[in-house]
């Protein structure tokens, strides 16, 4: 079973790595950007889990390690 | 002065905290390894250097955060025993939920490593009782991830309860944005945690404690220190 947990910042919390490849984009003339916001993607493999007993495990996986909760907000998608 | 040094892998400052440590308490610390699951016996002080642990990898801090030793760091900060983190140590401590907030990439982007001026905001806790509140002292920062940030209800808890005990300041000791060079929120260069037992700083004490490298104002917080546990024993 294949699973995606998407981490990204929360809202109000700087980025500033978000804002230099904002930055940059402006720089190379891509257009219509307004806000570039920095996340993480982790594509994990599981096994002998059921799609309901996967997603609980990584949300434990998320909060437990992946995501730090203070500035970040996570997703679980799993994708079968 | 019993100390305990913890040691991850990617950390690069252990020595120097060791040497501080040893030429002011005249007792060299124990050097502890990531995987042991138990401090010596009758430890005073753990301190956790800084460096970059695991690389830096997922978020600085996070995986060292989540290691075997922190589980008896977490037993001995709830016994009440002192915990000092540095510079890594700070964002070790952040992870693990030792102290709130977290450090987030400077506000220029960049790595720096200069001197910087921070304000001892209070003088009454085993770590600054060696400064006078208010006392301007010079020490080195060396990072990437620096600048605190945490939610307003904590910044505006932590600024009640007098538990920001470095802030960035000018040489005249002002606050002053030009002079907060990271960016940290109020200018924030060290925290205690609720029960004054754990502090985390991004700045290193531990490089200016000999007159060959130009200055002593790190001194006062490792001589604070002893001299508060030779009180206490």
């Amino acid at each position: 079973m294949k699973a995606r947990v998407t981490v990204t910042l929360k809202a109000g919390i700087l980025d500033p790595q978000g804002k230099a490849i904002e930055g940059a984009l402006r720089a190379l003339g891509v257009e219509g950007v307004t806000s570039v916001r920095q996340g993480k993607v982790f594509d994990i493999e599981l096994e002998g889990l059921d799609r309901a007993k996967a997603e609980v495990v990584l949300r434990q996986a998320a909060d437990k390690l992946l995501a730090n909760t203070v500035i970040e907000n996570y997703r679980v998608d799993v994708l079968g | 002065m019993k100390a305990a040094v913890l040691v991850f892998p990617g950390i690069n400052r252990e020595r120097d905290m060791a040497r501080a440590l040893t030429l002011i308490s005249g007792r060299e610390p124990a050097m502890i390894w990531h995987a042991q699951r138990e401090l010596p016996s009758g430890t005073d002080l753990v301190v956790i250097p800084g460096g970059f642990s695991y690389g830096d990898y997922l978020r600085c801090g996070a995986i060292a955060a989540r290691s075997p030793v922190m589980d008896a760091v977490r037993r001995h900060a709830a016994r009440g025993g002192l915990v000092l983190g540095v510079c890594n140590g700070f964002q070790i401590l952040c992870e693990a939920g030792l102290l709130p907030g977290v450090l987030m990439r400077n506000g220029n982007l960049r790595f720096i490593c200069r001197d910087v001026f921070l304000r001892v905001e209070r003088s009454d806790t085993p770590f600054t009782r060696g400064y006078n509140a208010g006392q301007v002292i010079r020490v080195p920062i060396a990072h990437g991830e620096g600048n605190y940030v945490a939610d307003d209800a904590t910044i505006a808890r932590l600024e009640e309860e007098g538990r920001v005990i470095f802030r960035y300041v000018s040489p005249a000791g002002e606050t002053d944005p030009a002079w907060n060079h990271n960016g940290a929120v109020n200018a924030i260069a060290g925290i205690i945690n609720e029960r004054g037992n754990v502090l985390g700083m991004m700045p290193h004490p531990e490089n200016h404690v000999e007159e060959a490298l130009g200055c002593t104002d790190g001194r006062g917080l490792f001589a604070g220190l002893v001299d508060y546990l030779a009180k206490a024993a």
